[in-house]
């Protein structure tokens, strides 16, 4: 098998199905497309980890100042 | 009186070689509305970008602009983004599992900007839980008439599953 990455194209007139390789010029495209949408994905998941770490530190704060579990809960409501 | 229907245009389950792209060509431009369904997982780890498939129409990956709302576990999050993507479940998590995504594309064939819906939802092992809503936009006028599915690492593994749904209003 090629190590080269395939694609499977899907002919939706003929119903045709194709393995092939990738061109060179496919998977540069592609791997800029894939690289951007990973970066994005990651990026998201940056954010929302800071969202619940800045969530819990906050929490914490709270609950030092003396409110309770429940105090601290209904905040978010 | 107005008769929808929705019908399979193709569909195609990876084989056991793998590979990295869906890439459905030659849509016809009969239909009003498209629908793809994918179930998928890749051979990379979600360290390793193995967990996404970027979406692409007609060949091109500019101008994309989308809005999502993202639950993993009990947290909610929000953003933009310059791309179209689904979640894909990698290949370190929850074995034999993939992921479920939807994205309808109304309107597909006209001359206007294009819009679509995405959802996806991913598991990890009882630990972990995506679900991702997404409305995008391609600011493009041409009609679609191809739909590429890139893995964002590795390839697609074997069973992996697209299909692609016409849907007309009349």
């Amino acid at each position: 098998m090629s190590d080269t990455p395939q694609a499977v194209d899907i002919n939706c007139t003929t119903g045709e199905v194709t393995y092939r390789d990738l061109t060179a010029d496919e998977i540069a495209a592609q791997q800029a497309a894939a690289a951007q949408a990973e970066a994005d994905r990651q990026a998201r998941e940056a954010e929302a980890a800071k969202v619940a770490a800045d969530k819990a530190s906050a929490e914490a704060k709270l609950a030092a100042i003396g409110l309770t579990a429940d105090e601290i809960a209904a905040l978010s409501k | 009186m107005a008769n929808p229907t929705m019908t399979l245009i193709a569909s195609q389950t990876i084989g056991s070689g793998g590979a990295s792209t869906f890439n459905f060509t030659s849509i016809p431009n009969t239909y009003t509305d498209l629908k793809i369904e994918l179930s998928a997982r890749t051979s990379a780890t979600d360290g390793s970008s193995g967990q996404s498939a970027a979406i692409t129409f007609n060949g091109s990956s500019s101008n994309y602009n989308l809005i999502y709302l993202l639950g993993i576990g009990a947290g909610v999050y929000n953003g933009t983004a310059t791309n179209a993507w689904m979640y894909v479940c990698p290949s370190n998590w929850t074995g034999n599992t993939f992921s479920n995504s939807t994205c309808y594309i109304p309107n597909y064939a006209s001359s206007n900007y294009k819009s679509m819906s995405i959802e996806s939802t991913d598991e990890n092992n009882g630990s972990n839980t995506y679900l991702d809503i997404v409305a995008a936009l391609w600011s493009n006028t041409a009609a679609i008439n191809q739909i590429t599915l890139t893995a964002g690492g590795g390839n697609f593994v074997q069973y992996s599953t697209a299909y692609l749904y016409g849907i007309k209003n009349s």
